[in-house]
């Protein structure tokens, strides 16, 4: 349980540092958290980040727009496709291009997936990071319908690079509705293997309730967002607020939790996946039909000025925000990621918490290392 | 009952005869000593295998995987191949380490597993030493493994070992109370602490059934107890991968790792036959009274094997748990042995007392 | 008395939630059907890839040796990492002009991202992607690839 470790003086000669990360088995990826503990209580954290940074904003200012969109595949891997159309958005709004109905049902349905294949593939990890390795494997066999049916449509299975500018790369393939429709039936029975082994253990309650919160204030000052952030509270889905795609135009829930412990955020993914399979039973049987694009022209150059788009990804809102000088590549790029403002929570939640808690809060921030770092 | 086609006594008292009447007493002591040191030897070795290969695939079959699969049919040279690895891997030396506790550390437990295991009944006349405080023996020796544990967490100069290490003390302290306890309610019924007279005690039904629902509950809590002795999951807080990496043994490589790595499954093995021997009869076959054919034809099984398969159900069920359940922290790990497992186990051996005490035991 | 209550009932959850999950993972070891391993190299020959699956990029060619591309080069202006190199080459019409053709298309297999932009920008249709996937080579210079074959040439209905 927590400790009270803000004694008026704190015995810095009492501490001692770790190191986990940037090779940690629970970091998933090259991130770096210096911890100070004392016993195993840890004092206060420090996350440095960078290892994977591959200078993806400085990249797109010599591609164009079209061009930019297999890079913000590569930004947060898990949810390529939201990525993809957080800067289709922005093009098109710029350019102010009608997008086919078609290609907007097409667009939310394939965001719903990636979300559920993200908050799967999290439900994995989360489960080995409090040391039952089996979730793992159990949430990549259930995402694997997912890619799948990504793989039939898209041509691959992670990095899509799906979208463009006004439209898709191609149409959904004739399998891909029938697919999608097997999978959320099947799904549906395996969450519920999910609740037995993981959401309703004894241990793992025992292990995250009352564990690393975050309040609805802090969720805001330190712009939490997603999951991690509606756990506390903060009703931050761009998806009702800011709607695009056609989720004005179906019915789901904001999930809204109000404790902000780490089985909240927890519960908060789980809620997701099944809200996100309604969003889909919605959408699937009604997608028009039409074109799979827009009539874009060959080289797009977008009237200079300052736009701003966001989407909501599988981890909380995904910016973009672009300085056009006129040209056919932006003037600067730039992305806000919703894990680095996340990650600057760590430090404020894991406090007093032991190294055990730290991974499990961490674990339940559901970090992409190279969404971080771009 | 008649075990005469399988009782092994005459061929020791046998051998030993042999060996007294052509060679000294001292002599024939270290023949005698050797020959067992061997067969224990060879036999660590190979259940330590089988159990690594065993774990693998029951795991992978957990998760929808097949497991090993590419080296020999099924896989099962996989191991051997992962020996020979780690035979010949470099022996990295550790900076700034406690160079001979860290040598020494992997044979400490190598050596208290070794020992534990020598008390242990396989089969009617088929055990090394057959003490009559056989019980307090084992308790009391298998505890030393977490020495090693610790010397190897202390000496290895690296924080993450260190947190293990400790966790591991803290956890094996308390549950070593558990352990305890839960046999010495089998004791309570049995009236005995000789392993060979607890066997034999089970030759009309078996304790767990004997004692009704006391030595049910005294069993649970040994499989869960033993489970955190042998450092297992969901108890395996001294290495938890996603926390410290590698635990305790972070900084071994080679064959010192092997060591550690092949204790981890003996402790399993030990910990399970414990409990076979104690709850479930030992090498006794499972006799229902009254059932005269049934318990002829359970007879003509030999007791080895029915040792054996006792104690690898008991090890399936303790590879089920690790593969199931989350790890606990450490001071859930403390809860629930000072809150839950000892003021039961406690109550326990009252009740179980009392049972024997007015004779409403079979 | 409450606090009494609540030891037990906070054991009997435990354990049931404790055997819930036992139960799913007992499921799976007793219903091999279940597993989803896929044993890949022994099934090779049976394994399909989808039809859109993007392996590598690759220029079709029909059976009498002719592709479609007409060396334009617009598909490795569009390429965002440089991975296609046009060399073109000039011949001489029969009605005694000279024509530019394509003389290499060099593709860097290994700096592709696997975007599609030098697919969905060739004017004539000339590349498509191709299932193939195992691309592990010894040397990295087997992974740059020409794509026109020796001694095709345009076909005819792109050339008018
Ligand atoms: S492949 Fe297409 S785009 Fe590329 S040079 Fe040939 S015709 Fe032009
Ligand atoms: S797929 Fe993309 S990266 Fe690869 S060659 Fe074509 S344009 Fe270049």
């Amino acid at each position: 349980m927590k400790e009270d470790i803000n004694p008026p003086v704190r015995n810095i000669e009492e501490e001692y540092h770790i190191n986990i990360g940037p090779q940690h088995p629970s970091t998933h990826g090259v991130l770096r958290l210096v911890a100070s503990l004392k016993g195993e209580t840890v004092t206060s954290l420090k996350p440095h980040c960078g290892y994977i940074h591959r200078g993806i904003e400085k990249m797109c200012e010599k591609d164009t727009y079209p061009q930019v969109i297999h890079l913000t595949d590569r930004m947060d891997y898990l949810s390529a496709h939201i990525n993809n159309h957080v800067v289709c958005l922005l093009v098109e709004k710029a350019l102010e291009v009608d997008v086919p109905e078609r290609v907007q049902y097409i667009r939310t349905i394939m965001d719903e997936l990636t979300r559920i294949a993200s908050h799967q593939l999290w439900w994995g990890c989360f489960g080995m990071d409090m040391g039952g390795q089996t979730c793992l494997l159990y949430g990549m066999r259930d995402r694997e319908k997912i890619l799948d049916a990504f793989e039939e449509s898209c041509g691959s299975r992670l990095l899509h690079s799906y979208y463009t500018p006004g439209g898709l790369m191609k149409d959904i393939h004739p399998n891909f509705q029938k697919k999608v429709k097997d999978f959320i039936k099947y799904f549906r029975k395996k969450i519920h293997d999910y609740d037995c082994i993981l959401t309703g253990n004894v241990i793992m309650q025992e292990r995250t309730k009352g564990v690393g919160i975050l309040t609805k204030e802090e969720a805001i000052d330190y712009g939490v967002t997603g999951p991690t952030g509606r756990a506390s509270g903060f009703s931050c889905d761009v998806r009702k607020r800011y709607p695009y795609g056609v989720y004005d135009r179906v019915g789901f829930k904001e999930i809204l939790g109000t404790k902000g412990d780490t089985f909240e955020r927890y519960m908060m993914r789980m809620l997701e996946m099944r809200e996100s399979m309604n969003i889909i039973e919605q959408l699937i049987d009604n997608i028009p039909a039409g074109d799979y694009t827009a009539k874009m022209k060959a080289v797009l150059k977008l009237p200079a000025g300052e736009y701003y788009q966001r989407v909501e990804s599988a981890r909380g809102e995904l910016g973009v925000y672009v300085v056009s000088d006129g040209n056919k590549s932006p003037y600067r790029m730039k992305f806000r990621s919703p894990n680095f403002s996340n990650l600057s929570a760590l430090d404020h939640i894991c406090r007093g918490f032991k190294i055990a808690d730290l991974i499990a809060i961490s674990g339940s921030l559901d970090f992409v290392i190279p969404d971080i770092d771009r | 009952m008649d075990f005469s086609i399988y009782d092994l006594t005459s061929f020791d008292q046998g051998i030993d005869k042999c060996l007294y009447e052509n060679l000294t007493p001292f002599w024939a002591t270290v023949v005698e000593m050797t020959l067992i040191g061997l067969i224990f030897l060879i036999f660590y070795a190979l259940v330590a295998l089988f159990l690594i290969y065993a774990e693998r695939k029951v795991c992978a079959f957990m998760q929808n995987r097949v497991g090993p699969n590419r080296v020999g049919p099924y896989g099962i040279f996989q191991l051997i191949a992962d020996f020979i690895k780690l035979m010949l891997k470099e022996i990295i030396p550790i900076k700034n380490a406690d160079k001979f506790l860290f040598n020494l550390a992997p044979f400490i437990v190598v050596i208290a597993s070794f020992m534990a295991m020598a008390a242990i009944p396989f089969a009617k006349g088929l055990h090394a030493i057959d003490f009559d405080i056989g019980i307090l023996y084992v308790v009391a020796v298998s505890s030393m493994g977490v020495i090693g544990v610790l010397l190897a967490g202390w000496s290895s100069n690296n924080k993450y070992s260190l947190i293990g290490a400790m966790r591991s003390g803290a956890m094996i302290v308390s549950y070593e109370l558990s352990v305890g306890l839960s046999l010495l309610t089998v004791v309570i019924l049995a009236g005995t602490m000789q392993f060979s007279a607890i066997v034999e005690g089970q030759a009309n039904g078996w304790f767990i059934f004997k004692g009704h629902l006391p030595a049910v509950i005294a069993f649970i809590i040994y499989l869960i107890a033993g489970t955190a002795e042998a450092n297992r999951g969901p108890f395996d807080l001294a290495e938890a991968e996603s926390e410290l990496t590698a635990g305790y043994h972070t900084e071994y490589s080679g064959i010192k790792f092997a060591l550690f790595y092949m204790c981890e499954y003996m402790n399993m093995f030990i910990v399970a036959s414990i409990a076979a021997t104690v709850f479930l009869g030992g090498w006794m076959p499972l006799h229902i009274s009254g059932w005269e054919g049934f318990n002829h034809v359970m007879d003509f099984i030999p007791p080895f094997l029915w040792y054996l398969g006792k104690t690898f159900a008991l090890v399936w069920v303790i590879m089920w748990f690790k593969w199931t359940f989350p790890r606990l922290r450490i001071d859930q790990v403390l809860t629930l042995e000072w809150k839950y497992l000892l003021p039961i186990n406690l109550v326990n051996i009252l009740i179980m007392a009392f049972i024997v005490l007015m004779g409403w035991h079979f | 008395m409450k606090s009494f209550f609540k030891y037990f009932t906070g054991i009997f959850y435990g354990v049931k939630s404790l055997l819930s999950g036992l139960s799913v993972t007992g499921k799976y070891f007793f219903s091999p059907g279940a597993i989803v391993t896929q044993q890949y190299p022994e099934n090779r020959k049976k394994l399909e890839m989808f039809d859109r699956f993007k392996g590598e990029v690759v220029m079709p060619h029909d059976e009498k040796n002719h592709h479609r591309c007409t060396g334009c080069g617009i598909c490795g202006n569009s390429c965002p990492n440089g991975s296609i190199e046009i060399i073109q080459d000039k011949i001489d019409t029969p009605d005694g002009k000279k024509e530019r053709i394509i003389g290499k298309h060099i593709y860097h297999l290994s700096m592709c991202t696997f975007c599609g932009l030098c697919i969905k920008s060739c004017p004539s249709n000339a590349l498509a992607w191709g299932q193939e996937f195992e691309h592990a080579v010894f040397d990295r210079s087997k992974l740059t690839k020409i794509l026109n074959k020796p001694g095709s040439s345009i076909s005819k209905d792109i050339a008018e």
